[in-house]
C-alpha cells in the first residue's frame, strides 16, 4: 500500500468548486540512472492518475518520467451530489493504488 | 582592403549554414527530442496561439529535481467552452514531454499544480486545447541550479 | 561563530528566543520561496508522508512484549514525545555513550519491546524518527547538559574543525567562514540542523542527519565514517550544541 496524503474538503455547498490535492510516495524511477556498479536503474513510474466523481471520470493526468518523485498532483473539481470521489494512480510493474473520499453536498 | 582569405573555421560554417536549409521534408519531426514537434503532435493542425495560458514557475530554482509548476487557463468550464486538456512539455530534459492533463467542465476550474524535474536551465511550454478547437499556450524560461557537492 | 559561545548562552537559561543580534539562520532561509512554501504547507511537504507513515508505525504492536511505542508513551508509562528531539543526542547509560535518535528507537525497541533493531536508515526507522521529531516542531533545539556528553560534544567539535579528504576542507571552512558565499550555483548555508530528517530535493527523499553528513564527507572526497558511528554522533551533539535556541522545524524540506 503506498503513502498517500490527500487534501479534500469532507463537505461542500452545490456548485461550488473544490480542491483536491493529492501526494504519493513513488521513486518514479525514471530509467536513466545506473546503481554504484553502472547498471541501469530500470525506468519505475506512475504513469497515469484519474480522479472519478461517483461513475463519471472528472479529471486524469498522463505522468512522464519528468514528473518529480513523490508525485503532487492539485486539480479541482464541481461539488454537484453528495458521493465519493475515487482517486486512482496505476504505474509499472503493475502498480495500482486507489483512494476514496466521501463529499457530502449540501 | 583586400578580403581575407576563406579560413578552415569559415568553411565549416558555410557547411553548416547550408544544412539548416535543407527542406522541411528531409527531416523528420521527432516528438520525442523536438520541442516544437512535440507541441505540434498536441495541437494537431490548429494554429497554435500565445496567450489565455498561465504557466506559473519559479525563473531560479533551487534543485532540479522537485520543481513546483502550475498551469491556469483563462475559461468558464463550462458545457459550451471548456478546456479539454492540458499538456506541459520542456526543451532539454531526455524526452520532451512532462505531463499532460484530461479536464473536463466537472472540474469547475482550469488549474492544475504538480512539480516536475528539470535536468538543466531551458524553456518549458505548457499548451491548452479548448472545446472550440482552438489551442493556446505560454513558454517559460527556467534557470535551474545544480547542487555544488556530488554524493555519488 | 564558536560552538562555546551557544553553549554558554544555553546554560545560562537564555531566553527561548533568539538575541536580535543572532547571526544564525536556518537553512530555510537560504532556500528559494518556492522551496520555502514547499516546506510551509503541511499537505505538500513531501516529509510529511514519513511522518504519517511513523504516526501508524507508532501504533504498530512490536516483539515478543506484544507492545506498540503508543501503548507505553500515550499511557504515562514512559514520556511523551513533545521535546524529545529537542534534546538529542541524548546520553545512554548503559552503553556509556551518545545515541542519536534512531538509535535511542532502536534501544527502545530490543530492550523494552523486545523487537530487533530496524536498519539504520532504513525507511521504517526514518518514518519514527520524522513522527517523534515532528512532534518537538516548533521548540528551540535545548542540547541536554549532562556532563557526560562533554569528551563527547569535545570530538565532535575536533572533527568539525579538522581538515578532510582529497578537497582538504573541514566543515568550518564552509559553513562557518564562507556561509552566505556561494560554492558553484548553490549558497552555503551555515548547517544547522533544524530540520532533521529532512527531504532533501537532491535525494528525492527523506534523509537523516547522518547522511547529509556523510553526503558532505563524500563531497570532499573522504571516505565517510559509516551509519550509527561514534564519530557521527559526536558530530550532530556538537551541531545541536552550535545551534542551541534555535527552532526545531521537522520535517524540513532542502534543496
Amino acid at each position: 500500500m503506498a503513502r498517500t496524503l490527500i487534501t479534500a474538503p469532507r463537505t461542500a455547498r452545490r456548485g461550488e468548486v473544490i480542491e483536491i490535492r493529492t501526494l504519493i510516495a513513488h521513486a518514479m524511477e525514471t530509467g536513466l540512472r545506473v546503481d554504484a556498479e553502472g547498471r541501469k536503474l530500470p525506468r519505475d513510474i506512475i504513469h497515469r492518475f484519474t480522479c472519478r466523481y461517483g461513475d463519471e471520470l472528472v479529471f486524469s493526468a498522463e505522468l512522464f518520467a519528468a514528473v518529480a518523485a513523490n508525485p503532487y498532483i492539485a486539480f479541482s473539481t464541481v461539488a454537484t451530489a453528495s458521493g465519493t470521489l475515487s482517486l486512482t494512480w496505476e504505474g509499472d510493474n503493475g502498480f495500482a493504488h486507489t483512494e476514496t473520499l466521501a463529499l457530502t453536498v449540501t | 582592403m583586400s578580403v581575407p582569405p576563406v579560413s578552415l573555421d569559415r568553411r565549416q560554417v558555410l557547411v553548416i549554414g547550408a544544412a539548416w536549409t535543407l527542406p522541411a521534408a528531409a527531416q523528420p519531426a521527432d516528438p520525442v527530442h523536438d520541442l516544437e514537434a512535440a507541441v505540434r503532435g498536441f495541437a494537431g493542425s490548429a494554429p497554435v496561439r500565445q496567450g489565455r495560458v498561465t504557466l506559473d514557475i519559479a525563473p531560479l530554482v533551487d534543485n532540479g529535481n522537485t520543481v513546483p509548476v502550475s498551469v491556469t487557463v483563462d475559461s468558464p468550464m463550462t458545457e459550451q467552452d471548456h478546456v479539454q486538456a492540458i499538456a506541459v512539455f520542456n526543451e532539454r530534459n531526455p524526452q520532451r514531454d512532462v505531463a499532460s492533463f484530461v479536464l473536463t467542465p466537472r472540474c469547475g476550474r482550469a488549474r492544475v499544480d504538480t512539480r516536475i524535474r528539470l535536468a538543466t536551465s531551458q524553456k518549458l511550454v505548457a499548451v491548452a486545447r479548448l472545446s472550440d478547437g482552438s489551442v493556446w499556450s505560454h513558454t517559460v524560461d527556467v534557470v535551474v541550479t545544480l547542487a555544488a557537492c556530488i554524493e555519488s | 561563530m564558536k560552538g562555546l559561545a551557544w553553549v554558554v548562552l544555553v546554560g545560562a537559561g537564555a531566553a527561548v528566543a533568539q538575541p536580535a543580534a543572532d547571526p544564525r539562520r536556518s537553512g530555510f532561509d537560504f532556500m528559494s520561496a518556492a522551496t520555502q512554501a514547499m516546506q510551509a504547507d503541511d499537505m505538500q511537504n513531501p516529509g510529511m508522508l514519513w511522518v504519517a507513515e511513523g504516526a501508524a508505525l507508532w501504533q504498530r504492536k512490536e516483539g515478543r512484549s506484544g507492545r506498540s511505542c503508543a501503548d507505553c508513551h500515550e499511557a504515562g508509562a514512559a514520556p511523551a514525545m513533545r521535546g524529545v528531539a529537542a534534546r538529542y543526542p541524548a546520553f545512554d547509560a548503559p552503553s556509556r555513550q551518545p545515541v542519536n535518535l534512531q538509535q535511542r528507537i532502536n534501544l527502545c525497541r530490543e530492550r523494552r519491546q523486545h523487537a530487533a533493531a530496524l536498519p539504520l536508515e532504513s525507511r521504517e526507522l526514518l518514518s519514527l524518527e520524522s513522527h517523534v521529531a515532528h512532534q518537538s516542531r516548533g521548540l528551540p533545539i535545548t542540547p541536554s547538559t549532562d556532563e557526560r556528553l562533554r569528551p563527547f560534544r569535545a570530538l565532535g567539535q575536533a572533527l568539525y574543525e579538522q581538515r578532510i579528504g582529497q578537497l582538504h576542507l573541514s566543515c568550518r571552512q564552509c559553513h562557518d567562514d564562507h556561509a552566505g558565499q556561494r560554492l558553484g550555483g548553490s549558497t552555503l548555508p551555515q548547517a544547522h540542523p533544524t530540520g532533521y530528517p529532512v527531504y532533501r530535493l537532491e535525494w528525492q527523499g527523506l534523509g537523516s542527519l547522518q547522511r547529509r553528513l556523510r553526503g558532505c564527507m563524500t563531497g570532499v572526497r573522504a571516505e565517510p565514517f559509516p551509519y550509527g558511528a561514534q564519530e557521527l554522533v559526536a558530530l550532530e551533539l556538537y551541531l545541536a550544541a552550535r545551534a542551541g535556541g534555535m527552532r526545531i522545524e521537522t520535517p524540513a524540506v532542502r534543496p
